[in-house]
């Protein structure tokens, strides 16, 4: 397990007596980009934020590069999916903002500098004096990504960074996602509830069943390659099989999974790790694998 | 083509204004006399009984009296005789002096409130207990401990301007978007920090509308405070005027009392648009 940088062990989050989930355990490595795709209210928010240390777990701990997490940090940055941007500042006052407070001896200049350098990479060059308010909502998305990422963080947390985006502007921002976390090797946790936004972008997709007692069910393993293209993504030859996996999950067994799994063996400690598509050559170290 | 709304309603308003001033002239002038009596009689009672002449001044007598304390606002021929600029420099002292006070106390105090579930309960009690009193009834007590007139009347402009300014601050800083608080958590920003860069700008519109709803309260209360502990203010001016009976005087106080409280309403209300930010 010492490829884990990033491993939930055991958290649950309690309202009263209301269990939200329990017993989640998941591993993540590092460069590793895992999508969670769940139905609204199953949890997902619930866990990011538990990851980004802005909420507690009732049970269990998340530790992250060998240390569990207490708070929030630089290190982990998180996308909101309501942007969060400060209205009362300029686009160069948000960034600028998140960079001087990772680095509280910078000099004005340096602040600015680092931040003109996150503002280019979004595409967003000449608008860094508008303020929120006169920006496009994927322009203030593309705000949201240029902070977070302009502090290095180790981790990005997204949080359906881009649902209320139109289609084209989507598009592209996946593209930039895509392109900054290959280059700069993050470690990304996304939500999400867009099949093919997870297929594009992810190496792993998690899927959560529906709450309360929400459990994560199956990872599924994404055969895309790594330096795969938008064009091509549909082509690739098991790219429906695992479409068709995720949506038959989502639309049927999200709901009766607990009845699925009732009288079989379920070790919440070992996710099953599936393929669809693939037959499998037992070699898996992590689980019995379940072909579709 | 119609001409814009704003020019209308400014025809409009000139047309009520000038029906009033007509008609306060009308129901004001004399009607010639109105009974033969002896000169010398006449002389002692003046145009009031013998012209039919109303001992309410027209605005034609107002027009000329303001002209005349226009000309000389500054004058100062003793206690009781005082250019009228004077008198309101000395109320707005008072009121500038109680509110700068009352901001230094009510925005910490507010800002703890509204941060702190605990200290908001433990408050609440007294606040709500404090801030329907009418801020003249400390008068008395603020005369008998502070033993000065005029730091009495700023004490109660302090008190009267406190409340509207500390329930307004804890409201905003308490409204303030969990989603801007956990920007700065997750940007690891300390407690101080996020006092001043996010919760402030955030909560500086409603701070802005407690501190213009508490000058609004602070510009009634002082005309209220000078009549009762005297000497000078424009407060002190009305009710000097009224037992000189120059209800001219009065009328004028009345006018110059309205455009002072517009004009300090309309720099809070300026500030509170600078600090506003769309969303
Ligand atoms: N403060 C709270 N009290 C009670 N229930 C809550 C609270 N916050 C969230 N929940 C519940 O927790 C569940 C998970 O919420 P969330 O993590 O936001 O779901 P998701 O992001 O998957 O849509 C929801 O059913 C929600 O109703
Ligand atoms: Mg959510």
């Amino acid at each position: 397990m010492s490829d884990k940088f990033i491993s939930i062990e055991g958290i649950a989050k309690r309202y009263g007596t209301t269990t939200i989930f329990e017993d989640l355990w998941l591993g993540m490595r590092r460069g590793e980009l895992t999508c969670v795709i769940g139905h609204s209210g199953c949890g997902k928010t619930t866990v990011l934020n538990i990851l980004a240390g802005l909420d507690v777990p009732s049970d269990g701990a998340v530790i992250v590069d060998g240390k569990a997490i207490e708070g929030p940090s630089l290190d982990r940055a998180v996308i909101f999916q309501s942007h969060a941007l400060l209205p009362w500042r300029t686009v160069m006052g948000n960034v600028a903002y998140a960079v001087s407070s990772k680095w509280r001896r910078y000099t004005r200049a340096q602040i600015q500098a680092q931040a003109q350098i996150f503002i280019d990479l979004v595409g967003l060059t000449g608008a860094e004096g508008k303020r929120p308010s006169e920006l496009s909502g994927g322009m203030k998305q593309r705000v949201g990504i240029a902070r977070a990422l302009s502090i290095e963080p180790k981790i990005m947390l997204m949080d359906e960074p881009f649902s209320a985006l139109d289609a084209l502007t989507r598009g592209t921002l996946q593209d930039e996602v895509r392109r900054i976390c290959l280059t700069t090797g993050q470690t990304a946790f996304m939500i999400t509830h867009d099949v093919d936004e997870a297929i594009y972008l992810a190496d792993r997709i998690v899927l959560m069943t529906n709450g309360p007692g929400a459990r994560l069910a199956e990872i599924v393993d994404n055969p895309l390659p790594k330096d795969r293209a938008r064009a091509d993504v549909h082509r690739h030859p098991l790219y429906y099989a695992v479409r068709n996996h995720i949506i038959d999950f989502l639309v049927i067994r999200s709901k009766s999974f607990a009845a699925e799994m009732t009288g079989k063996p379920f070790d919440p400690r070992h996710v099953p790790v599936v393929r669809p598509g693939v037959i499998e050559n037992s070699s898996t170290p992590d689980a019995a694998a379940r072909v579709a | 083509m119609t001409p814009s709304l704003t020019l209308r309603a400014a025809l409009v308003s000139i047309l009520i204004f000038v029906t009033f001033i007509l008609a306060w002239h009308l129901a004001t002038r004399g009607i010639g006399a109105v009974q033969q009596m002896d000169p010398e009689y006449a002389k002692l009672m003046g145009v009031t009984a013998t012209q039919g002449k109303s001992a309410m001044p027209g605005p034609l007598d107002v027009g000329a009296k303001l002209w005349e304390h226009l000309r000389r606002p500054f004058y100062d021929n003793g206690p009781n005789d005082k250019g009228v600029g004077i008198q309101l420099a000395y109320s707005i002292a008072r009121v500038g002096i109680g509110y700068f006070l009352a901001v230094l106390v009510a925005i910490p105090v507010g800002f703890l409130i509204g941060m702190s579930p605990l200290m908001n309960k433990a408050l609440d009690p007294f606040i709500q207990i404090l801030k329907p009193i009418s801020p003249l009834a400390w008068m008395p007590l603020a005369l008998y401990t502070i033993k000065d007139s005029g730091r009495s009347a700023i004490f109660v402009i302090f008190i009267c301007s406190l409340w509207p300014m500390m329930i307004n601050t804890a409201f905003g800083v308490a409204a303030v978007r969990k989603e801007w608080l956990n920007v700065a958590r997750t940007l690891e920003v300390g407690t101080l920090r996020r006092a001043f860069t996010i919760i402030l700008p955030a909560a500086a519109p409603t701070i802005l509308t407690g501190m213009r709803i508490s000058i609004g309260i602070a510009w009634l209360v002082i005309v209220a405070a000078e009549m009762l502990v005297g000497g000078t203010g424009i407060g002190y001016f009305v009710w000097n005027e009224w037992n000189n009976l120059s209800i001219t005087n009065v009328i004028i106080a009345i006018i110059l009392i309205g455009i002072v409280g517009m004009l300090l309403d309309l720099i809070l209300a300026r500030a509170t648009r600078l600090v506003t930010f769309p969303e």
